[in-house]
């Protein structure tokens, strides 16, 4: 197969992968205030890391809510397409896609070869994502990568509130009261776990769903979704590529062919 | 534009505040309509009048009232515009679909209510619409829990008259609303100062059909493989028939659909080849609210037809006054037509409305359905489970969107709709 770039300029952090059938280079860089500048440096990145010539360039997609502020680069394409593209690659017995990313998550039916059937996306505010978890990472001082190694034998705090401005003064008053940290941590992902089901359920099908994005580090969170959602929820460390991985293999058909 | 501010200072308004909204509105409107490309001629008239519509339309019904006439204003297609005018009246729709008058709004009433009613006691309350301050009556409806309560609000501020409305369409239903349209004419008969006749009343029948025919008649030119006219300049055309003088918008919109059927005859395209079409159906969108017809005609796609208030619900049933011989056999005729055509989801069951939106999309060759429903407009909100579920049945993909008349979430809803028509295939 020939190579392509996929670039996903996400919230909180850009991905680029280089693609020829499988993935051969992979990189996150966090996103900053400026997505089209990040953007060009992982593309040039990429470029550098592969020996590739800028002016010989293979077919590039961007996609993620910046997909536009890198218009030369190549046509955009939008997440929900490239993340159900990048699914249907990485976990092929999957129908239904669940991605939390930096600002919003989205619930997506499969339909034949990697298309979208249906889709569902949180409301506009940052409720359950990323950012969401960003801000409770700092009242609680942990690390985001924390909230994927918590011990599971501490009892999940119920969380009432899911708007990030409300839960921080409900974690801040909870805190105040005694309630254990990671009992807290825990609550949170729940609330996140929460939220997520009754999207997926209200998209309905069955069978494994596959979690991309890059809250799907969380294995937590993941356990806590299969207790919920009764189904299988299947993850890789590639995940959080898989809007990069889908624009990829949305370039492989347009573009000039390249060996 | 020529200067009104006389005209403003004389009728109450709040000048300086109003001046920011008119300078706010034709940018908005040029970077909206003016970038599209091959717009029909015929829109000029259009572009017109809302360049014009607190000015020269205004001035127009100052006129009338100095003859004598009366100004009605409505929120709501369920008021009979052919009462109005067989009363010497004119009926109009009133401001409520800019963020402008929305924190005016929420100085009276709660923020978790839909941006319609905000915005529309938000014009009144902030003394910067024109039409809400040369009405001499409003007319409210009892539809949904939001606009019933707001009225008693309205009612401290600016002259209000409640229509009461049933909430199924039954055989006691109909008794209920035909009720209410003898109140409303009675009341209307005596803020005019006339008295419905045979003659008069028949005649005004004429007017408003003529006026739904010809709106008719444009939707009829979008079911072309290639559109003639874009989802915004038809959305824009609609809105004014809610201000305009009756007879001048019949005769302007002709204009236009014949420019229309022209350019099906000579193939001529507006969107490219491979552009999806979408029916649009919800909530209704009033001027100024066409951000979403914007960002849907902006990412590959085209609305064809709207199921709506301000679209096939205005104008798609006529009254039927075959074998009517008295006013009241006339007036039975109007409120069949409002009454059973009219599928809003404010009555239970609406399966009407379903079968509509089914239909409509078959029609005009619908792609896929864009459910567009306000903010807090609980009863459309709880419909589009059913519809979504109906047109799954239906095999007719579906896209719900909630949105207000902010401008903060142009691009979530703009990724929401490229995926949309992304995933309808090319």
């Amino acid at each position: 197969m020939k190579q392509s770039i996929g670039i996903d300029l996400g919230s909180m952090g850009i991905k680029a992968v280089l693609f020829d059938g499988s993935v051969r280079d992979r990189l996150m860089i966090p996103t900053g205030w400026n997505p089209r500048e990040t953007g060009e440096q992982a593309l040039r990145e990429i470029y550098a890391r592969n020996g590739i010539d800028p002016s010989d360039s293979p077919p590039v997609v961007l996609t993620g809510y910046g997909r536009n502020s890198l218009g030369k680069a190549g046509p955009s394409v939008t997440e929900i397409t490239c993340h159900a593209a990048g699914s249907a690659f990485l976990f092929p017995g999957a129908g239904t896609v669940l991605d939390i990313g930096g600002q919003d998550s989205k619930a997506i039916s499969l339909g034949r070869e990697g298309t979208v059937n249906d889709f569902l996306m949180n409301d506009k505010c940052a409720a359950g994502t990323g950012r969401f978890l960003q801000v409770m990472a700092a009242l609680l001082d942990m690390e985001l990568d924390d909230f994927s190694r918590l011990p599971e034998d501490v009892p999940p705090q119920p969380i009432s509130s899911m708007c990030t401005v409300f839960a921080e003064s409900e974690v801040v008053s909870l805190l105040a009261r005694g309630v254990d940290k990671h009992s807290l941590a825990l609550g949170l992902l729940d609330s996140i776990a929460g939220r997520a089901c009754a999207m997926l359920q209200k998209l309905g099908g069955s069978g494994p769903v596959a979690f991309t994005g890059g809250v799907s580090r969380s294995r937590n969170l993941v356990r806590l979704l299969e207790k919920r959602l009764g189904r299988p929820v299947v993850t890789s460390s590639d995940a959080p590529y898989a809007g990069a991985i889908g624009a990829a293999l949305i370039a492989q058909k347009s573009g000039k062919s390249r060996s | 534009m020529a200067d009104y501010h006389k005209m403003w200072e004389g009728l109450g308004m709040d000048l300086a505040t109003h001046d920011q909204l008119c300078a706010a509105l034709p940018p908005a409107f040029e970077q909206v309509f003016l970038t599209q490309k091959d717009r029909p001629q015929g829109m000029d008239y259009f572009n017109m009048v809302i360049a014009e519509v607190h000015g020269l339309r205004i001035q127009e019904l100052l006129e009338h009232k100095a003859r004598g006439g009366k100004i009605i204003g409505s929120f709501c297609i369920y008021v009979p515009e052919e009462i109005v005018l067989a009363l010497g009246g004119i009926m109009v729709g009133l401001c409520a679909g800019s963020e402008f008058w929305v924190p005016a709004g929420e100085q009276v009433l709660p923020r978790s209510l839909c941006p319609l009613i905000k915005a529309g006691i938000g014009a009144k309350v902030s003394r910067t619409c024109p039409y809400f301050q040369s009405v001499d009556l409003v007319v409210g409806e009892n539809t949904c829990d939001g606009k019933k309560k707001a009225w008693e609000v309205l009612g401290d501020i600016a002259p209000t008259y409640v229509m009461d409305l049933p909430n199924t369409k039954s055989s006691a239903g109909f008794a209920l609303f035909r009720r209410s349209m003898a109140d409303l004419v009675a009341k209307l008969e005596e803020v005019t100062g006339n008295r419905l006749t045979f003659d008069g009343l028949l005649s005004a029948i004429e007017t408003v059909d003529r006026k739904r025919a010809v709106l008719q008649r444009l939707y009829e030119t979008r079911k072309a493989p290639k559109v003639p006219i874009s989802g915004l300049d038809m959305l824009l055309a609609s809105q004014v028939a809610f201000y305009d003088d009756a007879d001048r918008f019949v005769s302007q919109a002709t204009a236009l659909a014949e420019e229309c059927e022209e350019r099906i005859k000579t193939g001529k395209a507006i969107f490219p080849g491979g552009t999806k079409r979408l029916l649009v159906t919800g909530t209704p969108i009033v001027v100024p609210n066409w951000k979403v017809h914007k960002i849907i005609e902006t990412s590959g796609a085209v609305v064809v037809v709207e199921e709506n208030c301000t679209g096939t619900r205005y104008f798609e049933s006529r009254v039927d006054k075959s074998g009517a011989s008295t006013v009241e056999e006339l007036v039975d005729a109007i409120s069949h037509r409002y009454f059973d055509r009219i599928h809003c989801a404010c009555f239970t069951p609406n399966e009407g409305r379903a079968d509509d939106v089914v239909r409509l999309a078959s029609e005009y060759g619908a792609d896929g359905v864009v459910g567009l429903n306000l903010s807090f407009c609980t009863t459309y909100q709880v419909e589009n489970e059913k519809l979504r579920k109906r047109l799954q049945s239906e095999g007719i993909p579906f896209l719900a969107l909630e949105t207000d008349y902010a401008s903060g979430d142009e691009g979530q809803l703009r990724t929401r709709i490229e995926a949309f028509v992304e995933s309808l295939g090319r």
